[in-house]
């Protein structure tokens, strides 16, 4: 089931990336996109976080609210910079997230926000470097904590 | 329009460029390399529009990826010493 | 029509050339490693999302379109990566961040 929709990815991709589409070439692209799965299934490569099905349905709300976000603390990190103003501050938040495909996520996206970034993950906590004390609260506040375990649903 | 976007492409190239000079440890030389691999794959996207050839674009694709995996090489290698581990 | 595409990709280059300049001043101007990553990520995320949307627009909707969609994927996918195992290979090289610390660290 994995390997078919790897396959299947896959192949959209070289049709996309190719843009010709004659029988000799496109039959190429079908040969190498089968030893690529068959690649991935000697090395183990296919596991169940493969491809996390339970994100989709949501996923696409906390896309934009990501990017609101990183819209508005490239604002912020901006004034900063200009001002010259910093004062940062370490600390350590808790994620509440049960799998570690939500973890990673809720590390990424604190680290795609600029102003705030995760230097080290042990277990469920996260340590964070921000700028500045208004991005610590942001982050110390857990609404994005929030938002990934609400996209991450009952699991 | 694509000209001036080039143009200001180039003068933060210049400025990560003292970045890397100065940096004092190896981790800011690293950051700042794969900032200005950022802006070159901007570049070459936008120099592709500017001459009317969007080809470009597929080597930008490969230029992303290529960078991203220098840099974790290079971490590694900055790590541990050595690129792979021996089997036992 | 035209006119105004042109109108609002030029606002987006605008956007983008600013967000990349302030980004590299930030490199050069900030103390130490930790508040650098801060400025390498505005460069990632704001001035290629602006860059990538100002090409979008101009191009319409073709296969291009896809191929700018996609440099834009990787970037985001990739630029925290890099940005994380930076910071966490310089705090296990012991080098501490400059400013308060609260709480106990890991």
């Amino acid at each position: 089931m994995k390997s078919i929709s790897l396959f299947v990815i896959l192949l959209g991709l070289w049709l996309l990336m190719s843009g010709h589409y004659s029988f000799l070439i496109t039959s190429l692209g079908v040969l190498s996109c089968a030893f690529c799965v068959y690649v991935a299934r000697r090395a183990k490569l296919i596991d169940k976080e493969g491809l996390p099905l339970f994100f989709f349905p949501r996923l696409f709300n906390y896309l934009i609210w990501l990017f609101k976000e990183i819209f508005i603390s490239n604002l912020n990190t901006a004034k900063v910079i200009i001002s010259g103003k910093i004062e940062p501050e370490t600390f350590t938040v808790k994620a509440s997230q049960s799998t570690d495909v939500a973890k990673v996520t809720y590390a990424n996206s604190i680290t795609l926000t600029p102003g705030t970034v995760t230097t080290k993950i042990k277990d469920n906590m996260f340590e964070v470097h921000a700028l500045n004390s208004d991005f610590g609260n942001d982050v110390r506040s857990n609404v994005m904590d929030k938002k990934v375990k609400w996209l991450e649903g009952d699991q | 329009m694509f000209l001036a976007a080039l143009i200001a492409c180039a003068f933060s190239g210049i400025l990560i460029l003292i970045r890397i000079i100065l940096g004092q440890t190896i981790f800011d030389r690293v950051l700042a390399v794969n900032s200005l691999g950022t802006i070159i794959v901007i570049g070459i996207a936008l120099h592709g529009f500017y001459t009317n050839r969007p080809e470009f674009l597929d080597i930008a694709i490969v230029y992303a990826l290529i960078n991203f995996i220098g840099t974790v090489a290079v971490l590694k290698l900055f790590s541990t010493g050595s690129l792979g581990e021996q089997r036992k | 029509m035209d006119l105004f595409i042109d109108i609002i990709t030029g606002l987006c280059f605008f956007i983008g050339s600013l967000s990349i300049i302030i980004g590299a001043c930030g490199l050069i101007k900030l103390p130490d490693v930790f508040s650098r990553i801060h400025a390498a990520g505005m460069i990632d995320t704001g001035g290629t999302a602006f860059f990538l949307l100002g090409m979008i627009l101009q191009t319409g909707w073709s296969l291009i379109t896809v191929k700018l969609i996609l440099i834009g994927v990787f970037v985001f996918f990739t630029s925290p990566v890099t940005s994380h195992v930076t910071a966490n290979l310089a705090r296990k090289k012991n080098l501490m961040p400059v400013g308060k610390k609260i709480g106990k660290l890991l």
